[in-house]
């Protein structure tokens, strides 16, 4: 396959020497990805991600540092002392803290998947077009939205490896189960950005993502078990949220969080959350195909 | 007419001028034509009105129960759902006139040159300044009146005073409109926008919205009693319970002059901006 040498920055083979013997062909450098094979094609895509991303994580990082904490200090501390005041049977027995931490964190992860895998994946269609850059380089369409879920992975298990922190510095969390709680969040995130990605690139205008926020985000956010446990809605919109992926994350964070794990729910979370990261990121090599190549 | 009624106008210049910066019919064309712009995207404006429906719905359904009865104004105890209503009211009109004053007027300026094209009109940028928050305000008084339909269908309206909530949360919405975009004009790209976000997310959540302000130690009081968000909290909580005192008079009036500075600044950086 010789295009795909094109997009490696590799020195070129020297010329043969005439009459002599052909050197022998240096390996290849091993930078960064390794060869590229098909997994590091879409590695090429993530490391373009990288790139923008050094440029402009400064955009970010003020709300993805502090955001998280004003949440876990108003929801967690403020609110929670008129809740615990109260009494706490109907959360289970944990502070209103303990309680709504991990549900943060999941809804979190999820915030930062719509945000990275809306506007972004539309604007390199219509906007800046890294996309249109990049169909004119050897990475095929899975490679392009692959790689660009690479990095939206990598931001929102960034953004939630600073909650899982914050929540462990505040208390809010007892048992060391937690520590898994920052991937469980990362998969929920990606079985948003995958499916959403998938979607946002055969997008024509940009109006869908505001009434994905507000009747997908905003609804999801609030009646996902996030605040207030589910035994306190009305039986038909409890079958509802137990069938949102958001309440899927929230509650494996929050058995994680909480250290009470029980291990079949948990198992039904994963597989849930890893069927629609799956079906996601298969969706997406074919809508990003059909929306850049045919 | 007669000679004597004729001397009484002023000389036709100076009316002229006189009209021209009352502004108000040029600013309307600025409204005019945000409201046929919206007509392609209604659905984005009416879907406004949701967003604090679903607040309102998630705490009259859930945190409420769990939170019970807190000490609202006068030190009364009411139902949370009370309490927490016009705090979500002040809210989404601080934060409808944020969003709308900032990212909206950024992409005009910066993308859409749409200043640029009104000023090649009669349309001076004081005009413009006054224009856009007109929209905003508009705007704001449409959403407002939505969210006090919504709280008068559930209940939580108990005063004959609230009718004063939807003017109050237009002056909200007018002092925030006018600050984001006197903000606005000092950005320079999309990464600024991080500091909008970094600006409103504290004011939303510490402004005395979620619980009574007695819950923080006395210094941190004294910060969020300065702050614009928990004046309109205050103001609109005190109107919808009823417990009204003089008070409320100069929180009204901070807002005021808060939105008037920022009209004037702002009025005076588009012009800079757009080098008149």
């Amino acid at each position: 396959m010789a295009v795909l040498s094109r997009g490696d920055d590799s020195p070129q083979t020297p010329p043969a020497h005439e009459g002599a013997a052909r050197p022998p062909v240096p390996p290849r450098p091993r930078r960064h990805g390794g060869a590229p094979r098909a997994s590091g094609l879409s590695f090429r895509a993530f490391q373009c991600w990288l790139t923008v991303y050094r440029r402009i994580w400064r955009s970010s990082i003020w709300s993805s540092v502090l955001g998280p904490l004003f949440y876990l200090g108003a929801l967690g501390i403020g609110l929670g002392t008129l809740v615990d005041k109260r009494g706490t049977a109907g959360l289970g027995g944990v502070s209103y803290l303990a309680f709504v931490a991990p549900a943060i964190l999941a809804s979190g992860a999820m915030n930062t998947a719509m945000g990275e895998a809306s506007y972004p994946v539309f604007g390199s269609v219509k906007w800046n077009k890294i996309y249109i850059a990049a169909q004119a380089s050897p990475l095929r369409p899975g490679d392009i939205s692959r790689g660009h879920l690479m990095f939206m992975t990598m931001r929102i298990a960034m953004n939630a490896a600073l909650v899982t922190a914050y929540m462990w510095a505040l208390g809010a969390t007892t048992s060391p189960w937690v520590v898994l709680a920052w991937p469980a969040a990362t998969l929920t995130g990606l079985a948003f950005a995958a499916p959403i990605a998938a979607w946002a690139v055969t997008v024509r205008t940009e109006n869908n993502f505001a009434y994905m926020f507000r009747f997908g985000m905003m609804p999801l956010m609030l009646f996902s078990g996030t605040f207030f446990p589910l035994s306190q809605l009305p039986a038909w919109l409890r079958v509802l949220a137990y069938a949102t992926p958001l309440w899927q994350g929230v509650s494996l964070c929050r058995m994680l969080s909480l250290g009470h794990l029980d291990v079949p729910v948990a198992l039904v979370n994963v597989a849930y959350l890893s069927v629609l990261a799956a079906a996601g990121i298969w969706a997406g090599a074919r809508t990003y195909r059909r929306r850049l190549y045919v | 007419m007669s000679s004597a009624t004729l001397r009484m106008l002023p000389p036709a210049g100076r009316l002229k001028r006189l009209q021209r910066a009352g502004g108000d019919v040029s600013s309307l064309r600025l409204v005019e034509r945000h409201a046929r712009v919206y007509r392609h995207a209604w659905l984005v404006f009416a879907s406004g009105i949701f967003e604090p429906l679903f607040y309102l719905l998630s705490v009259g359904l859930g945190l409420g129960v769990l939170v019970g009865k807190v000490p609202g104004p006068g030190g009364h105890p009411v139902p949370y759902r009370e309490f927490v209503a016009p705090g979500l009211l002040a809210v989404s009109s601080m934060n409808g006139a944020m969003y709308d004053s900032t990212f909206n007027i950024f992409f005009r300026l910066k993308y859409a040159k749409l200043y640029d094209a009104i000023l090649a009109t009669p349309m001076s940028p004081a005009q413009v300044a006054l224009g856009e928050i007109g929209w905003a305000l508009l705007r704001g008084t449409i959403y407002a009146a939505a969210f006090m339909l919504v709280m008068l269908g559930m209940g939580l309206v108990h005063s004959p005073w609230a009718v004063l909530d939807v003017p109050v949360a237009v002056l909200i919405g007018f002092a925030f409109a006018a600050l984001g975009m006197t903000g606005t004009t000092y950005m320079k790209s999309w990464q600024d926008f991080d500091y909008v976000l970094l600006a409103s997310m504290p004011l939303f959540l510490f402004s005395a919205t979620f619980y009574p302000l007695g819950v923080y130690p006395r210094p941190v009081q004294v910060i969020v009693e300065c702050t614009p968000l928990y004046q309109g909290v205050v103001l609109l909580r005190d109107l919808t319970v009823g417990v009204v005192g003089p008070d409320l008079l100069w929180r009204a009036a901070y807002l005021a002059i808060l939105g008037l500075v920022g009209l004037w600044v702002a009025g005076r950086r588009l012009a800079r901006l757009l080098l008149v």
